[in-house]
């Protein structure tokens, strides 16, 4: 197997890494710490990424709520992530952290509210 | 006749600058502390940057944009610090007065014994860029569609192309890609992007968007709707190489161009703005060329992290403090040294620093003008090097801060103190 370069992005550095399988594990060579080794490893064999987008509100004073995932979320899984989150419409009031999906798709990760929002009448 | 509401301290502008400065001004004892913000709500541009990866300095977590405002925003609340919002400052006068409009209040004027300015940037436009061509519909600027997306909810197009590689273009790469448009490329007229690396990875190559380095629209097409952009390459000059001009079909571009710091207020009130970060000249307590009057924040210069923003906030809170505690010695007013952006440095923050109010240490904000590989930056006082920090990697994307002792500079007959990038030795 070839050596990938992967950009590390745990920091402003952006260390390019590059990365090997090799017998006892990875070959890692041009990261500047641990958390670079860490990083590549992860983004070889299981790439996450946390998930943010809204969702529709009514009843609060903006239309959209803003919404994330807990946790980082395989990487594969955001385009089926979204359409969950747009099947979604919820009424206000809304507190930050309230949980809009649990275990959204089986992730473990929960899809929760990034602000809290208070019940308004629109005039 | 009514008697004018007479406050310690105004901020003008409730976004995350404001949002420290306020909470700082109170907390080191300001009684009365007003912020004054133009939107519905506080929290500025935050809530519409509903993506992660604020707070790692403040906070040691990656927080979205509206979770960042709102810890700040209740510690704001908590504190008992008065805001009014859909309101707009129409001007602010030399004796620190500010004439206000709202519905709620009307037209009045009310007295700030400190000003603070953050009003923060607002975005360069197609205008500004001069791009030749038609006026359909179709043509955003960045932050404006994301506002339209994140916060109305309406969608902006279906097939897009952006015109700039700075942070904000290429979070609404990814945002658009997962709101279902297909965004058909990104042109960089330089030949590296102008945003943070993670940004790179996780919107455009975590998408297969395309990265177009030293490539620009050079005119629009279509009538009603925009119906496709030609774009060229350009050579080191930025001149256009119309041999290699190709046409790319779409229904919306987006431009993320650059930001411009919103000073028509500083200017009213006399401020001296400097040319290079179109933002005010300010000393070591975020005080301007005006007595009492303040700023922080992206209406001093352009930040790419709110962290620092916050850092600056606080500053300028505390510098209106000491004003307010007549600690600025008004007789020694003219005595400071200046900064001086030497080889390779854009711009630095603070342009002056008054010996007798700096604390043990310094920091100085500065931007390279290019990409740099394994240089020194080098600080220099009458031709001595007395500081040298090595490193591998400088970019103009992302802000250098240096931490310097005071120690190295007071007590010495100086007039300036000198930022310069070399070459490693």
């Amino acid at each position: 197997m070839e050596d990938i370069i992967i950009v590390c992005t745990s920091c402003p550095l952006g260390c390019k890494i590059s990365i090997e399988k090799c017998d006892s594990g990875y070959k890692v060579i041009g990261n500047n710490c641990r958390r670079g080794e860490v990083y590549v490893i992860e983004e070889l064999t299981n790439p996450k990424r946390i998930v943010t987008s809204t969702v529709k509100i009514n009843k609060s004073s903006i239309s959209r709520l803003p919404v994330r995932t807990d946790k980082p979320i395989s990487k594969e899984k955001i385009f089926d992530c979204i359409n969950e989150i747009n099947k979604v419409e919820i009424c206000a009031p809304v507190n930050i952290e309230d949980i809009i999906i649990s275990n959204i798709l089986g992730t473990n990760a929960n899809l929760v509210a990034s602000r809290s929002m208070k019940k308004t009448v629109r005039d | 006749m009514i008697t004018m509401k007479i406050y310690d301290v105004v901020i003008i502008g409730g976004g995350p600058a404001g949002l420290a400065a306020a909470f700082e001004a109170k907390k080191y004892g300001a009684k009365e502390v007003l912020i004054i913000e133009r939107n519905e709500e506080l929290g500025g541009i935050l809530q519409q940057c509903i993506h992660n990866g604020f707070g790692i300095h403040q906070f040691r977590e990656e927080l979205t944009g509206p979770e960042y405002a709102e810890r700040f925003i209740n510690k704001v609340k908590k504190a008992n610090i008065e805001c009014m919002l859909n309101t707009m400052v129409l001007g602010i006068n030399k004796d620190k007065v500010i004439t206000i409009i709202s519905k709620n209040e009307g037209y009045i004027s009310i007295k700030g014994k400190a000003i603070i300015l953050s009003m923060g940037c607002r975005e360069r436009t197609r205008e500004a860029l001069m791009i030749p061509g038609t006026r359909p519909s179709g043509i955003f600027t960045a932050g404006t569609a994301q506002r339209f997306i994140n916060i109305e909810g309406y969608m902006v197009g279906k097939k897009v192309f952006i015109l700039g590689s700075g942070d904000i273009g290429l979070i609404m790469a990814r945002r658009l890609t997962l709101e279902g448009a297909e965004v058909v490329g990104v042109a960089e007229i330089l030949p590296y992007s102008c945003g943070l690396n993670r940004n790179i990875e996780q919107c455009l190559k975590d998408f297969d968007i395309p990265l177009l380095l030293q490539h620009t629209v050079i005119e629009v097409k279509g009538r009603e709707r925009l119906e496709g952009v030609v774009v060229v390459e350009v050579d080191d000059k930025k001149k256009p190489l119309y041999k290699t001009k190709e046409f790319y079909k779409c229904d919306t571009l987006l431009l993320s161009v650059g930001l411009i710091p919103e000073n028509e207020l500083s200017i009213q009130v006399g401020v001296e703005i400097d040319g290079r970060t179109k933002g005010p000249i300010v000393n070591e307590s975020m005080e301007t060329s005006v007595d009492g009057v303040f700023a922080c924040g992206n209406v001093v210069h352009v930040h790419d992290l709110v962290d620092y923003v916050t850092d600056e906030g606080r500053l300028a809170g505390k510098g209106a403090i000491r004003y307010l505690n007549n600690l600025f010695n008004k007789a020694n007013k003219g005595d400071y040294i200046t900064t001086e952006c030497g080889k390779g440095v854009k711009y630095i923050i603070p342009q002056r620093l008054r010996m007798e109010h700096l604390n043990e240490w310094v920091m100085l904000h500065l931007r390279t003008d290019k990409n740099y590989d394994d240089v020194e930056i080098q600080i220099v006082i009458q031709g001595d090097i007395i500081k040298t920090i090595k490193k591998s990697k400088l970019s103009p994307s992302e802000m250098i801060r240096l931490r310097i002792p005071s120690d190295l500079i007071v007590n010495r007959e100086i007039d300036n103190i000198k930022v310069e990038i070399n070459e490693r030795s």
